[in-house]
């Protein structure tokens, strides 16, 4: 359950409209479903106080918007961000991908989102209402009864291990500062560098298997914001859609994974947005853990400006056949 | 599409030994885009060159693709041959099918078949080759020398006298090096202060030298012809204009224990100082180290005494800015530490010394006049043992000393000992060796001299131990001609100890982006062709920087790199190389990942307006390459996570298509 | 059933200043190593593209070996620095993936080191070939 009501986040984008501080909202609008939520812009009051929502499955980061909207839209735009979106807000301006005098950014604390795959696997399909609280009340289509779900036991995955209470970017705060937080969240990728190479085949051979290639994973990536994507771009040696056997099918993962390696903030976006539940952000964390290790801990986003582990170098670097040691065989 | 031509080398028997040339020129004719090919003996040759040539005017040829040696070796050879034919010279791919296929394999269809893929994959390539057009830049018309020896001063003068400025940047407060602390130099005996010293004044009288003494490179960018380089002139205390050299501080200035590293620390000099008499420029140095009024304030006699008023303790280290075309590298050379080498005692008596402290023993201007006296009790020494190769040819896993052979210690010793018989006839002269190496016109001549005539004792064998008792030294050592122990009672003990690059060369080559070998010594463009030439474009090598050289080596290395320098400055303007980075704009995020891994500073950003297709205008932040800074290494290809920079001539596609040819 | 001898199939990115030299040398000298080993020229490590490496395992190396000058000796300064980091994380990324970890190498042959290239050639030729063909990555999204 949230700290902060939705109704402090209301008054806050009515007050900064209404006072002409920003001409746009970027925030979470109501869906079909009560757990059902879309990004979207705001740009009137009345719809603000009718269709915004923020409650426990805002976890869409909006810091990706910003790219496109900043160019688009007439006016600054306030938006709001949960510590973790921070730091890809960070990482995006340190690559200039947006004007920041555009943005009026209003960091929310957050107590972590809720993950609905989780809440249907306890209360079952046909979810008629939910109401959030720390006990999360659902209402089914095929029962009166009320089922009660503690909140802190169906956290999204990536909120589990949440690595950040703390806002790095904002120009307002609401709620309460947090702290940066001795995560477990390398705990997963260090389970399977303890597996055998036949067993790590297996399981990465089991999850990619199921991917459709919807491109949902790159498309909600953050660090993902190329003027044109290389998997879109005929030239880039990388697409082949048509061929039978596709050097783009085949590498997807790899070659987006590495694509991010240094700017990938551990959002955990890909993973909560994957329809095939492919535990996408292991690709990410493992370059997070691996440059940690080798090259000294650093956080993509943590600072504006700074230089991630693949565009810098000391002569003392670890050698490639080294990077294996200490790995199980 | 291409209509390419292919061009099968025999190279004699070098590569049809191993590969089925005929079968190869036919595999490949059905590559998509082969419009012709062909085979013959020599391509390289006129005769094959007119081949290729005839090709490409009568098939119309848009590309070429030659199957033969190395393209390090002839693709600059065949890319003239296109041009001539008018081609563009970048429509030119190089299969390599002798180094790393002829020469490599044993079977003849083993070799084919890989000679075929190779061609294949050149193919590949050529077929998205675009005609390159290399840029121009501007020259600047002014060279720096870093080093003020024999071999800077040498390359100075003869830069100069082609018409062009030279700047030499020497970090002592004089130029001279280490040839202005030698006695005698061989194989003629005249004395090094007379050749040297009127070289220096030339240097210091030439209206197109200017001499940056007790200065140092700070900081070097830019490129071949375009060279910004920030020089520190370090404070030495003494306005320079105004300083006459006539000593009367140096004379007046009560800190007299200096130690003169001039002489190798054998005598002392004062806190204020001119290095030696003849010393470019002539101009006094106070040393902050040892002078009372730097360190305490009190003091200033110097100020008192100096009557042009040249004095001046608030001076402060001056950076200068300047352009340079051209960069020659005359670092020099300095002898080893002994520190390590215990068994010769060169610690523990003042009566073990090195080569060149002989030399300053033996150099009326040293610490003896000249007289040859021990250094501990001032007597002179009846019996002398040269001992040769101290820290050079080492074993690899000696980590004392070096591998490589010092080169000049075997003359100078044969010098030093035939010098010492000359002069002091009763003195007893033996000289340990492993080898004798004295190729070199007039050297074996000498050596033989000072074994024939002046009756030096050459015994082969080493050292292994030098014991001081009493006041005299004990060295022990092997004779493995005459397979016995030896004992000598010396009196005084020389070591020739190995040189190594000065400690500032290492520093100095990452600022050059130039390339050292394992032992710091700077690395030719090629061995044998481009001996004073850097890999890095525009900059050069002079004598000891680059390996152990005497002085008439090191003064023809020295004019050579001169006359590459003059090759240099006398263009006006340099044709680049066309294979650089590019970016496309409509790709490009402005992201700055390209920028931070670029080692030239090549890549800058700019913000360009775009026609959006609703007519609405965007200004985006896009990278721009400079072509003439950028060299082409491709490291930003890399970080670049949109892919739109890419490198002219080995362009994602081209190396992709490369891949898949092999890989097929 | 008697199957003839494997060969398997190398991409050799060779730098043009150090590695491709030492390829020559090793050529000048006639030391001999697999014909299976194909090299291609590229100015500097550097400019090796992780994807290039993925490319030529889909298309079906079974090896790839990058080969830059040494560290420090590198003709545009830093280029094999870089190569070192992206080839360290590319590398550890394939072996998290469970793709042999022989398949892939990073050596710096100096231009000098024509037997080292001749060594280093036959040396990873051998593993490779003790792996057999490589099919994982082939394999990576086809759970059969």
């Amino acid at each position: 359950m949230q700290k902060i009501t939705r109704d402090v986040l209301v008054e806050k984008a009515v007050s900064l409209l209404e006072n002409g501080t920003v001409a746009n909202v970027l925030g979470w609008r109501k869906g079909e479903f009560d757990y059902d939520i879309t990004p979207a812009v705001f740009t009137d009051k009345a719809d603000i106080e009718a269709n915004f929502v923020w409650n426990d499955f805002c976890g869409a980061n909006f810091s990706k918007y910003l790219v496109q909207k900043t160019r688009k839209l007439e006016g600054k735009i306030l938006v709001f961000l949960k510590p973790c979106d921070t730091y890809s807000f960070n990482q995006l301006l340190t690559e200039h991908r947006f004007d920041r005098e555009k943005v009026y950014a209003v960091g929310v604390s957050c107590e972590g989102m809720v993950d609905i795959d989780k809440i249907k696997a306890i209360a079952g399909d046909g979810i008629s209402k939910i109401v959030c609280g720390e006990m999360i009340e659902v209402s089914t289509v095929y029962s009166d009864e009320v089922i009660k779900i503690d909140a802190k036991d169906v956290l999204e995955g990536r909120c589990e291990s949440c690595k950040s209470k703390k806002h790095v970017a904002y120009d307002e705060l609401l709620g309460e500062e947090g702290d940066v937080i001795d995560s477990n969240r390398f705990d997963e990728v260090a389970k399977l560098e303890a597996m055998t190479p036949d067993e790590r085949f297996a399981f990465w051979q089991e999850q990619l298997s199921k991917c459709i290639r919807c491109n949902a994973c790159r498309d909600i990536c953050p660090a993902c914001t190329c003027e044109n994507c290389v998997f879109n771009n005929p030239n880039s040696g990388v697409e082949n859609k048509a061929a039978a056997n596709s050097f783009e099918e085949k590498m997807f993962h790899i070659i987006r994974a590495f694509h991010v390696a240094g700017r990938c903030t551990d959002c955990g976006e890909c993973s909560r947005v994957c329809p095939q539940n492919i535990p996408l952000h292991l690709l990410n964390r493992k370059f997070i853990k691996d440059m940690d290790s080798f090259y000294g801990e650093y956080q993509a986003g943590a600072e504006v400006g700074s230089r991630a582990p693949l565009v810098n170098y000391t002569t003392e670097d670890v050698e490639p056949c080294d990077v294996f040691e200490g790995g199980n065989e | 599409m291409q209509r390419i031509g292919v061009f099968v080398c025999w190279c004699g028997s070098n590569i049809a030994g191993t590969v089925d040339v005929v079968a190869v020129a036919e595999a490949l004719k059905s590559e998509p885009g082969v419009v012709f090919s062909a085979n013959y003996q020599y391509m390289c040759s006129q005769a094959g060159q007119d081949l290729i040539k005839d090709a490409i005017k009568e098939h119309n040829l848009t590309g070429i693709v030659v199957c033969s040696c190395s393209p390090r070796m002839h693709e600059a050879t065949f890319r003239k041959t296109a041009a001539a034919a008018g081609l563009n010279p970048y429509m030119v791919e190089i299969a390599n099918i002798r180094e790393q296929c002829s020469w490599v394999h044993k079977d003849m269809p083993v070799g084919t078949e890989k000679a075929i893929i190779l061609g294949k994959a050149a193919v590949a390539k050529v077929n998205l080759n675009t005609p390159l057009v290399p840029g121009e830049s501007p020259v600047t018309k002014r060279a720096l020398v870093i080093g003020g020896g024999i071999a800077g001063i040498q390359t100075a003068l003869d830069i100069a006298d082609a018409g062009f400025e030279v700047d030499i940047v020497e970090k002592q407060p004089t130029i001279g090096g280490k040839m202005a602390q030698l006695d005698k130099t061989f194989p003629t005996l005249d004395c090094a202060a007379c050749i040297l010293t009127p070289k220096m004044v030339d240097v210091g009288q030439h209206e197109k030298i200017r001499i940056f003494s007790y200065s140092e490179v700070e900081a070097v960018k830019g490129f071949v012809g375009n060279f910004d380089v920030t020089i520190k002139k370090k404070a030495r205390y003494v306005k320079e204009e105004l300083c006459t050299g006539c000593g009367d501080c140096v004379s007046k200035c009560p800190m007299k224990k200096v130690p003169n590293e001039f002489n190798l620390g054998m005598d002392n000099r004062k806190a204020i100082y001119i290095p030696f008499a003849q010393a470019v420029p002539k101009v006094a140095t106070i040393d902050a180290d040892y002078c009372n009024m730097l360190k305490n304030g009190k003091c200033g006699v110097c100020a008192k005494f100096c009557q042009a008023g040249a004095i001046d303790y608030t001076q402060k280290d001056e950076l200068i800015e300047e352009k340079y075309g051209a960069i020659v590298v005359a670092t020099g050379y300095n002898p080893i530490s002994m520190d390590k080498f215990d068994e010769f005692a060169y610690n523990q008596s003042k009566d073990v010394i090195t080569s060149l402290e002989f030399e300053r023993l033996t150099n009326a201007a040293g610490p003896t006049a000249g007289k040859l006296l021990r250094p501990s009790d001032g007597k002179h020494p009846e019996k002398i043992v040269f001992v040769q190769c101290v820290g050079s040819r080492c074993d690899a896993c000696n980590e004392k000393g070096k591998e490589y052979c010092s080169k000049i210690c075997c003359m100078y010793t044969a010098k030093h000992a035939m010098l010492t018989r000359d002069k002091y006839p009763d003195t007893d002269v033996t000289v340990f060796y492993i080898d004798v190496r004295t190729p070199g016109k007039n050297f074996d001549e000498f050596y033989r001299r000072a074994v024939e005539e002046f009756g030096v004792h050459y015994i082969k064998g080493m050292v292994g131990k030098v014991s001081p008792e009493g006041d005299k030294l004990i060295v022990q050592a092997s004779d493995i001609i005459a397979n016995k122990q030896i004992k000598i009672d010396a009196d005084l003990v020389v070591l020739a100890a190995a040189i190594e690059p000065d400690k500032s060369a290492r520093p100095l080559a990452t600022m050059l982006t130039a390339s050292m070998d394992t032992n710091d010594f700077f690395t030719e463009a090629h061995p044998k062709l481009r001996p004073v030439e850097s890999p890095t474009a525009g900059v050069f090598l002079s004598g000891a920087c680059q390996g152990p050289k005497d002085i008439p080596e090191t003064v023809s290395q020295a004019g050579a790199a001169a006359s590459k320098v003059i090759g240099l400055l006398a263009k006006d303007k340099l044709t680049g190389n066309p294979c650089v980075a590019h970016s496309n704009e409509m790709m490009c995020n402005g992201c700055s990942s390209c920028e931070r891994v670029c080692p030239y500073g090549a890549i800058t950003y700019e913000d360009k307006e775009f026609r959006m297709p609703d007519r609405t205008t965007l200004v985006r932040r896009i990278a721009v390459v400079n072509p003439a800074v950028c060299q082409g290494c491709g490291c930003c290809t890399v970080a670049c996570p949109s892919g739109a920079m890419d490198l002219k001539g080995f362009a994602n596609n081209q190396i992709i298509a490369e891949v898949d040819a092999i890989c097929k | 059933m008697q199957v003839k001898e494997y060969k398997p199939l190398i991409v050799a990115f060779c730098c043009n200043w150090c590695s491709y030299a030492g390829a020559d040398l090793a050529g000048n000298n006639r030391l001999n190593y697999p014909a299976e080993v194909k090299i291609i020229r590229v100015p500097c490590s550097c400019r090796v593209n992780p994807m290039f490496v993925l490319r030529a395992f889909q298309r079906g190396a079974d090896g790839v070996i990058l080969c830059g000058c040494h560290p420090g000796d590198c003709h545009y300064t830093s280029g094999n620095y870089y190569t070192r980091r992206r080839m360290a994380m590319l590398f550890s990324m394939l072996d998290y993936l469970g793709i042999e970890r022989e398949r892939t190498r990073v050596e710096w042959v100096s231009a000098a080191e024509g037997a080292k290239f001749a060594a280093t050639m036959n040396d990873f030729a051998e593993k490779v070939a003790a792996l057999g063909e490589n099919k994982r990555l082939e394999d990576l999204r086809c759970k059969k």
